[in-house]
């Protein structure tokens, strides 16, 4: 059971996939620019993470070692398909926001890397945690870099006007803003896990 | 070895396509919805019991006509433009006039925060100088570009080819009214012309014709050649002159 929560909660914290493994850089620095923008790409890619975990961790022993990154491949870009389709099939809303990166979780590293690194050794359910730990932790990093961004950017938080928007730096909308607060973030992070 | 990865994308293949058949018709009809709604949003009163017509094409702009209880209430005219990071695909209403009513975005790709405020940015009651609502398009322009139109702050591409697209609208709805109107006028104008032309053929002396009205008789003269004229639509009687 500690076995389970560890591999849940390893995800969120100690091996974080933006703060502490950096991995999936390009939706971290690119989707950001909001808190509800960074929300629903880490949703997006909880579930195909989740997804692609129980799926590969379930084909492990039939897919030979030689061709195993190309199965993993397409096991990944089916289901990010799938979430493509379904997204602007029943919320277009997001699927408007957020168009162009869907496809990019293909090549989301903490997707190929965890079916690499944890599913095709694991167990079916301790992939599927692995998954959801690995996922929440990137939304929640996403959630908590677009919050800042959007707050500092735009002085609103999920849209909520907190201060007058004359006062907010527009370049923590930007590219620069997002290398910033994920840096800061960062460093924050590694104090606080290191210790 | 080449087994598994065929079986593998066979499966993903069928699944795909399983979904790709369940979501298709949802994913059109949402877009239809998206742009009825869009219609309806620029439209006077919301577009409240008017009739949208068949949609027209100018060009690579599209007209959809609407009317109320027969009378012509306006416009929602769709046109889509390059902006910055990609396509804008805008629904823009006009009335009657030409006045912009409303706008919506169907589709942008502007940058996030800055680029894709043109969602409410050109509508901002409180602030004229932005604000294009309830104004006549056709010569929009930035004020950096000497116009009168405040652009995005740090979007200027953005906010130009935003502009771009809704003088493109308004040339293609209001040029099409003026198609109308010119066609109409010309109607008007052939026969005037066929008069005259009879006139002066008829009488085969337009200078007699002139000479006579210096003669006194300039009203008459002139009424003489249209009545002339209409008897030579009518018949040929006009030859007993």
């Amino acid at each position: 059971m500690s076995n389970n929560l560890k591999t849940l909660t390893n995800g969120i914290l100690r091996e974080n996939p933006t703060f502490a493994l950096v991995l999936g850089m390009c939706p971290t620095l690119a989707t950001t620019t909001s808190a509800m923008n960074g929300m629903s790409m880490g949703l997006a890619t909880l579930f195909v993470l989740v997804c692609s975990n129980v799926v590969i961790s379930l084909l492990k022993n039939l897919i030979p070692d030689k061709v195993r990154i190309p199965a993993f491949i397409v096991v990944i870009a089916t289901f990010v398909t799938l979430v493509q389709l379904l997204l602007q099939a029943y919320v277009p809303v997001v699927y408007d926001k957020l168009g162009l990166f869907i496809p990019l979780i293909v090549v989301n590293c903490i997707v190929l890397g965890r079916a690499e690194a944890f599913a095709a050794k694991n167990s079916v359910g301790l992939s599927a945690l692995d998954g959801l730990g690995m996922g929440l932790g990137f939304t929640l990093s996403l959630t908590v870099i677009g919050m800042i961004r959007e707050l500092l950017g735009t002085g609103a938080v999920f849209g909520l006007h907190i201060y007058n928007d004359h006062y907010a730096s527009l370049i923590f909308v930007l590219a620069p803003g997002a290398f910033i607060a994920l840096a800061y973030l960062m460093a924050i992070m590694n104090k606080i896990v290191k210790k | 070895m080449v087994l598994s990865l065929v079986s593998i994308s066979v499966v993903a293949a069928v699944a795909l396509a399983g979904v790709f058949l369940l979501t298709s018709s949802r994913i059109e009809s949402e877009k239809q919805k998206k742009q009825q709604q869009a219609i309806m949003d620029v439209l006077p009163q919301k577009g409240a019991g008017a009739e949208i017509a068949a949609p027209e094409q100018v060009g690579e702009v599209t007209i959809y006509r609407a009317t109320k209880d027969g009378k012509e209430i306006g416009a929602a005219v769709e046109v889509s433009e390059m902006g910055f990071g990609g396509l804008q695909k805008i629904m823009v209403g006009f009335d009657p006039e030409g006045k912009i009513i409303d706008y919506a975005i169907l589709d942008q790709q502007e940058t996030p925060g800055l680029g894709d405020h043109i969602v409410d940015w050109f509508k901002n009651a409180d602030k004229p100088g932005q604000n294009i609502i309830g104004r006549k398009a056709g010569e929009f322009k930035v004020s950096k570009d000497g116009g009168d139109v405040d652009a995005i702050t740090a979007a200027t591409i953005s906010s130009k080819a935003f502009l771009r697209a809704i003088n493109k609208a308004y040339k293609a709805y209001m040029g099409d009214a003026d198609a109308h109107s010119g066609a109409s006028k010309q109607q008007h104008a052939e026969p005037a012309e066929a008069e005259e032309h009879h006139c002066q053929g008829h009488h085969g002396e337009g200078h007699q014709c002139s000479g006579h009205c210096q003669h006194g008789e300039g009203h008459k003269c002139q009424g003489h050649c249209s009545h002339h004229a209409q008897e030579n639509q009518s018949g040929k009687e006009a030859d007993h002159e």
